[in-house]
């Protein structure tokens, strides 16, 4: 029997694995997940990206994995100690969905779009490349992410299964 | 801190009337759709934890029918009324006489949905802003099936940039045998409950 371990990603939620186990998060809607994953070490790390900026925040003690500015650099820091090298880091992300149509001009309602555009943003500083995406639309998914091959699977109810 | 980690007992009492009015005059409105007998269980105020939200309608990825207003006005939030499918199949068929089928949503199916979901927020929020004397406007309902999770962590946007939990008042209703359950949720911004409290003349500490 093949044993899967699963590490759970909740929602604002940071977490890395390796050699083989899943990265799991459920349920994305206007949140992103966002992978990264260095290929020779088997190293990967996902995020659970609520909101796209800790500028906005106005917690007194902020959770660093819920913005995607803040938790970038973090999962890398993460991930080096690990011994993976952020030279050879490469991301993959899915989510971001604007889950309700509405003709509001509101940002808040924009949040899903919003969250992919910081991510990206991220990525560019950090000089990591985006192999793919699954992002946008109006559905919810959810993201399992595979630390030995680097694949990411996203199921959602509408549109079934799909890897990228 | 959350500043609603310390609200008062009585402001939750106070909190859980309004739920309860709201969802008795929408449980009243359904009752009359049907033309049978709906009950409503005491609401419930908490604040949940982002990660334990979508629980109460059976996890992140059970799939739900749901219908979602932005209310606007003196006190902004957001309103979900959530069913499973199995309710949302039988409420249309008690109401439209016509074949539904099992599997997936018709554009008629849907619109209907959307409606009922319009008709119900549309008595909760007005009974509230009778009793508040708030001025309270909901948008256009959006409606979507999909995973609780993924729908419900919309409404929680404004409460990420506060902290990592949210105020929610949920009240749940059933119709008699054929066992219809859904649920209410009111998220009121977190600005918005001091306007909330000193509309029904609740002092502030």
């Amino acid at each position: 029997m093949i044993q899967e371990n699963v590490v759970k990603v909740g929602m604002a939620d940071l977490k890395i694995a390796a050699g083989g186990a899943i990265l799991k998060t459920t349920g994305l809607g206007s949140c992103v997940g966002l992978t990264l994953f260095d290929e020779s070490t088997k190293v990967a790390g996902m995020i659970h990206v609520m909101l796209p900026s800790s500028e906005i925040a106005r917690e007194a003690s902020i959770n660093i994995a819920k913005y995607a500015d803040t938790s970038v650099p973090h999962l890398i820091e993460l991930m080096r100690t690990e011994g993976a090298e952020p030279r050879r880091f490469v991301a993959k992300m899915a989510g971001g969905a604007q889950m309700f149509a509405f003709n509001t001009g509101s940002e808040t309602m924009r949040i899903g779009p919003r969250n992919v555009e910081a991510c990206k943003l991220m990525l560019q500083r950090f000089n990591i490349p985006l192999l793919s995406e699954d992002t946008g639309l109006n559905y919810g998914r959810t993201v399992e992410f595979n630390s030995m091959n680097g694949i990411l699977t996203i199921r959602s109810v509408q549109q079934g299964v799909k890897e990228i | 801190m959350n500043p609603l980690n310390k609200l008062a007992a009585f402001k939750l009492d106070v909190l859980k009337e309004v739920g309860n009015i709201g969802a008795g005059n929408a449980a009243t409105a359904l009752s009359r759709l049907l033309d049978k007998p709906v009950d409503m269980n005491v609401p419930t105020v908490s604040l949940i934890p982002f990660e334990q939200v979508a629980d109460k309608v059976g996890g992140f990825e059970q799939v739900v029918i749901a219908v979602f207003l932005r209310v606007e006005g003196d006190a902004p939030g957001n309103m979900f009324f959530i069913i499973d499918e199995d309710s949302a199949k039988r409420l249309l068929r008690n109401l439209l006489s016509m074949d539904v089928q099992d599997e997936g949503y018709s554009e008629m199916e849907y619109s209907a949905l959307g409606e009922i979901g319009n008709i119900l927020a549309g008595s909760y929020l007005s009974s509230l802003a009778d009793f508040t004397h708030l001025y309270l406007s909901p948008t256009v309902p959006a409606i979507a099936v999909d995973m609780a999770g993924a729908i419900l962590s919309y409404g929680l946007v404004h409460y990420g940039e506060m902290g990592d939990s949210a105020l929610l008042i949920d009240t749940t209703f059933l119709e008699g045998q054929e066992e219809l359950a859904g649920h209410f949720f009111l998220i009121p911004d977190p600005e918005s409950f001091d306007k909330i409290f000193s509309a029904l003349g609740v002092p502030n500490e």
